[in-house]
């Protein structure tokens, strides 16, 4: 065992730029690994925050309506309360946590406070705002009854889910994810060729001492494993980096700077950091354990 | 010991076999000239029964494994009950000529109580008691190969293989290394020797056996060049 350890350390020094390399390769892919399952996690967590809040909207007809979808023009309080009744008949209140009803008054005051200082503000008046059931769902994802239930029901002009909007924006999200996944695989890919690579030189600088060893019969493993630990060591640095550097994006940039200008939203932590550490250094760990015995393993065969 | 039936050895992309159905039996204690001449097969022989490499036809068996269908994990398990020489010696150039004995000990787990008993020992059979702390570099060729063969026989092996071991000496200092060489044999380890030194075979009048573009063409007791 002594033995295999002082090789390890010589073939790390006759390789040192080769090993400074490979440190910076598995450094770089797997801060980016550990960057996109923190955009994951992310994801998953503001889709938890904010399907949960998600409601449908059920706008009644108001008088600027398509005539197409409100033939009758403005709904009449008499439509009103018939859409407030079924609501409330047993075969839709199992599905409905709590709904309100917004009128034009309380719509304006929304629209008023959401697009303050906008110059639409100005020119929109009441009477052009829909009066609105707004309700929420015990499952959020059972949307479509009440979109089945209400649709072309006279007096009702539309009805929304708003995880329609939300979906379109984690659509992207998921997609620039996805690329980040993408590029990381990629990045892997490229650390894994040179960590082969590394092997390969090291195995050719010490082709005398293979010669050797093999003649007189030390063990295939014996042989390898000086190689392994090799790639092994150079990547774990790697990986540490990499896992700091991840814990550093969440301290430093996620919750120092992210977190105190959109306070309304809740971001990953730590936690999550100390969950994505282990999984990069286990990750760089098996890459090279793998990417060099394959490489030593196929330099030495015969 | 080494038993060896109608074995072949085409090399991919050769025109004609390196080996053309070889067949040669060695008993225990045997001391065996492998002589031809240039490419004539005699360190593809050697290779197949150090299981560098497998024949294209026939079956290769040395101390009581089969060569051709031994799994490939069990072979350096193999070569410890074996040892070999070469023409160029093949030392670590940055070991001394004891850590290069230790260094084959160690490297299949000898325990440092046996290297640092058995390592002097040896050094002492071969001649170098007094150079144990010089590189290979600062030896001359014959000493050289002297610690070659103390990392052969360190392990006292029961086959000792030499690939042409005067190919790089003197006519002097061969005759040291074969003195060396009998000696091994007399302590009962088979040796089997490829050689080109016609003076050397015909001085020791060992088992002859002649190689002709891959084919055994003479096998004779007591034989000469
Ligand atoms: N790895 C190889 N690939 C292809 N051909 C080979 C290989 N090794 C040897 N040969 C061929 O096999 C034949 C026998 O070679 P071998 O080395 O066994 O001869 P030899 O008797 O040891 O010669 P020498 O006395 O010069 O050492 C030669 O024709 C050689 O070119
Ligand atoms: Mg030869």
């Amino acid at each position: 065992m002594k033995l295999v350890f002082s090789e390890v350390a010589q073939g790390l020094r006759r390789n040192l730029s080769m090993v400074i390399s490979v440190i910076l390769v598995t450094f770089l892919s797997l801060t980016f690994v550990g960057t996109a399952s923190l955009l994951q996690m992310q994801i998953g967590q503001m889709k938890n925050y904010w399907y949960d809040r998600a409601q449908v909207a059920v706008y009644m007809c108001s008088d600027v309506s398509a005539a197409d979808s409100c033939p009758q023009g403005k709904a009449s309080p008499d439509l009103l309360e018939r859409v407030k009744e079924k609501l409330e008949s047993p075969t839709l209140s199992v599905y409905i946590d709590e709904y309100y009803f917004e009128d034009q008054q309380q719509a304006y005051k929304t629209f008023q406070d959401q697009f303050e200082g906008n110059a639409v503000a100005q020119y929109v008046t009441a009477d052009q705002l829909n009066e609105t059931f707004w309700v929420k769902l015990v499952d959020s994802t059972k949307s479509q009854i009440i979109t089945e239930s209400f649709t072309g029901v006279a007096g009702v002009e539309e009805v929304r889910d708003q995880r329609s909007y939300l979906d379109q924006i984690f659509s992207i999200l998921n997609a620039a994810s996805i690329a980040a996944i993408g590029i990381a695989v990629l990045m892997l890919f490229s650390a894994a060729l040179l960590i082969s690579t590394t092997i390969r030189l090291s195995a050719f600088s010490r082709r005398r001492e293979l010669g050797i060893m093999r003649l007189v019969g030390a063990s295939n493993f014996y042989i390898q494993l000086p190689f392994i630990l090799e790639g092994v060591f150079a990547s774990t640095v790697g990986s540490i980096f990499a896992g700091l550097a991840v814990l550093g994006i969440v301290q430093f940039f996620v919750q120092g700077y992210l977190a105190q200008s959109l306070p309304f939203t809740s971001f990953v932590g730590l936690t999550e950091g100390l969950i994505v550490f282990p999984i990069l250094i286990g990750v760089g760990i098996v890459l090279a354990a793998f990417a060099s015995g394959l490489a030593i393993r196929r330099y030495l065969r015969i | 010991m080494i038993s060896i039936a109608n074995a072949s050895k085409h090399y991919k992309g050769a025109p004609k076999p390196a080996l053309n159905n070889v067949s040669l039996e060695v008993e225990k204690g045997d001391f065996v000239f492998l002589v031809g001449a240039s490419g004539s097969g005699k360190s593809s022989l050697m290779r197949l029964m150090l299981r560098e490499d497998v024949p294209t036809k026939g079956s290769v068996h040395v101390l009581g494994e089969n060569l051709v269908g031994i799994p490939s994990r069990r072979v350096p398990f193999f070569r410890r009950r074996l040892g070999v020489v070469f023409q160029d010696f093949r030392l670590l150039p940055n070991k001394t000529v004891a850590q290069n004995v230790a260094f084959s000990l160690e490297v299949i787990g000898k325990s440092q109580g046996f290297i640092q008993e058995s390592v002097p020992d040896v050094l002492r059979l071969v001649g170098l008691e007094g150079k144990a702390d010089r590189l290979p570099s600062e030896l001359s060729g014959g000493e050289q190969q002297r610690v070659a063969l103390a990392r052969a026989i360190v392990n006292k092996p029961a086959l000792l293989l030499a690939d042409e071991p005067t190919g790089n000496l003197d006519p002097a200092t061969s005759l040291d290394i074969m003195s060396l060489i009998e000696r091994i044999n007399a302590s009962g380890t088979t040796v089997i020797m490829a050689t080109h030194d016609q003076s050397i075979v015909n001085r020791l009048r060992k088992r002859v056996v002649e190689l002709r573009d891959g084919e055994i063409v003479r096998d004779e007791i007591g034989g000469s060049y």
